[in-house]
């Protein structure tokens, strides 16, 4: 019998050089994906990416100005599963530079202004609890008193389950400060990322006046497992991908990455904030 | 002009006189705990779930029916076809006409299973959005009653947009310019309890449960087995107490003794005096005051620490840079 290779295959490829797809199974070359926004050059596989990268990608250069980053999450509940609360916080604004799962800024886009509120999927999930209520309300009372749009790129399990039912509220909330937007006449654009689920769907992410969403995102209300072992049986191939949802009609627009900023700025200049002696012709 | 949440905070003062006229007994003047120092000994959270799930609890219909009368019932969403999981229609209360909409649970397997076990299609929301329209365009009062173990996870229920319905019936009720009082009656299951819960005043059962996942559900994910129920209910704090605790109840409706399906006349009674003493004090204010404090409502739940010398934001770690992510 041949000996087999002592060290396996592709195992030996320096991990920090070379990313594989999950898709096609291609190597990438970390620094081509990087300046591919982080798309699989063969596949158009869109990889997940930070809040800060994506805030780089769409905004105008040197235009975002962040706000309420010093918000910080309380533990009114005093939660312990394998961790304390605090504890997973504490792990998770190690892991990825930020004090919560969401980064909210004032912000330019295609020369229109915007209030920005991204979702970064690397802290807790992108879950959804008291300082991502706050922060998101903040941005769409922002966005009311200015009369500028308003962008919200969803990436989240969502509920936060570690702040229990205020975590739930805080759906309330935010959906309670959209609708005076909506009230007043501003846009508001959703877009949604891989994955976007549970409560944040099911709130903001679908009340956009137009929701735009990247390529083959997971876009649902449940957990494709819960879905699966509620009947009991395999899913259809591309259920709640983001074509799938499209097709349904809950999604206005597939855009891949590399036009998400020229379409938003195009959607924000038609959009114009309505005031009341507008005319159309004018 | 008066501060529009000094007149809804009108339950805190109903509370401050009822110690007085509280000897343990139900008042059938819309007397409501709105303290929990008042509450005598509490049931466990596991117990909280057992006697909000109990399936001789009275569920929506058997309320209506006791504490409604004249309810007609409304069926359809008008775009696809009626959910038995929720109902919905106009009946009175205090000889006037209200709008009432609920989640229907069944009292039997059968019946469950015709019901959905109270798991509401996306057309179910539908029918519901249907109705709070209704209400506020002949100027009705709405009244809600909670009682699911959280909206249908089924494919279909994806396919036709489970996340927009919910999504859209929060919406509506929030700026539905109506008065309306939520009653989570026993299970307050997650999104699909919320999409009937934005109210003037939400109140709950003693006994009800309103969470933002199933205990079991917490149980699977946190200690990857569903064995540990018990312990998640504990530490969702999802029990009565803990939600007038918290600010997501504003009272609890008080339950006969051993719990709502021992007497579900007297149950039917405390949530009807409960209900007609907040409706009669929300229809005084005018919409525009209601609007402005039911947003203040829901504003500051939530629990937050806004540092006044903003801390250092931590550094991102060093080999995610080297990996260009």
């Amino acid at each position: 019998m041949r000996l087999r290779m002592p060290f396996g295959r592709r195992k030996e490829l320096p991990s920090h050089l070379w990313t594989q797809c999950p898709d096609c199974g291609e190597m990438l070359f970390n620094k081509q994906l990087a300046r591919n926004n982080s798309v699989c050059t063969k596949c158009e596989h869109h990889f997940k990416i930070a809040a800060r990268e994506r805030i780089d990608l769409l905004v105008d250069k040197g235009s975002f100005v962040e706000h309420d980053a010093d918000l910080v999450s309380g533990d009114p509940l005093g939660f312990v599963d394998s961790k304390p609360y605090p504890q997973r916080i504490e792990a998770a604004r190690i892991k990825s530079g930020a004090n919560d799962a969401v980064i909210c800024g004032t912000a330019r886009i295609g020369g229109a202004p915007v209030e920005l509120a991204v979702m970064d999927f690397e802290f807790i999930g992108g879950s959804m609890g008291s300082v991502v209520g706050e922060k998101i309300t903040r941005a769409a009372e922002r966005a009311l008193a200015a009369r500028s749009g308003l962008v919200i790129v969803s990436a989240s399990g969502g509920a936060r389950m570690q702040e229990g039912v205020l975590a739930l509220m805080q759906m309330a909330k935010i959906v309670m400060a959209l609708g005076r937007l909506a009230d007043a006449g501003t846009p508001y654009i959703s877009v949604l990322t891989d994955p976007t689920t549970g409560g944040v769907l099911a709130s903001y992410g679908s009340l956009g006046d137009l929701i735009l969403a990247e390529p083959k995102a997971l876009i649902g209300f449940s957990g494709a497992r819960v879905t699966d072992q509620t009947i009991g049986e395999r899913l259809p191939a591309g259920f709640q991908r983001a074509e799938f949802v499209m097709a349904h009609g809950f999604v206005d627009q597939v855009v891949p990455r590399s036009q998400l900023k020229e379409r938003i700025a195009f959607f924000l200049g038609a959009l114009h904030p309505a005031s009341p002696d507008a005319r159309w012709s004018l | 002009m008066k501060d529009p949440l000094a007149t809804l905070r009108g339950v805190a003062t109903l509370g401050a006189r009822s110690p007085a006229e509280s000897n343990g007994d139900v008042r059938p003047d819309g007397y409501l705990i709105v303290d929990a120092a008042q509450l005598g000994a509490r049931v466990s959270a596991w117990d909280a779930v057992k006697l909000a799930r109990e399936i001789r609890r009275p569920h929506s219909l058997d309320v209506i029916e006791r504490a409604f009368p004249r309810f007609q019932e409304l069926h359809g969403d008008r775009t696809f076809r009626d959910d038995p999981a929720v109902v919905g229609g106009i009946a009175e209360l205090m000889g006037k006409p209200v709008v009432v909409v609920a989640q229907q649970k069944g009292a039997s397997t059968e019946e469950n299973i015709q019901r959905n076990f109270g798991m509401p299609h996306p057309e179910g929301y539908r029918k519901a959005i249907r109705l709070y329209r209704l209400a506020e365009r002949f100027h009705l009062p709405l009244v809600t009653l909670i009682d699911t173990p959280g909206a249908y996870p089924g494919p279909e229920a994806e396919e036709r947009g489970q996340a927009e319905a919910i999504a859209r019936s929060i919406e509506v009720m929030t700026r539905l310019r109506t008065p309306i009082v939520a009653v989570v009656l026993g299970e307050g299951g997650s999104g699909g309890a919320l999409a009937l819960g934005i109210g003037d005043v939400v109140l709950a059962l003693e006994n009800a449960i309103y969470s933002v996942i199933s205990p079991e559900g917490a149980a699977a994910i946190l200690w990857r087995t569903a064995t540990e129920a018990e312990r998640a209910a504990k530490a969702l704090r999802l029990a009565g107490p803990d939600l007038l605790e918290l600010g997501v109840v504003d009272g609890l409706i008080p339950e006969p003794k051993g719990g709502a399906h021992n007497d579900h006349d007297a149950t039917a009674a405390n949530i009807r005096a409960a209900v007609s003493w907040e409706l009669e004090r929300l229809a005084q204010l005018p919409v525009a005051d209601l609007l402005a404090a039911r947003y203040e409502r829901f504003r500051h739940i939530g629990v937050i620490v806004e540092p006044s010398a903003a801390p250092e934001p931590p550094k991102r770690m060093w080999w995610k840079k080297v990996l260009g992510r």
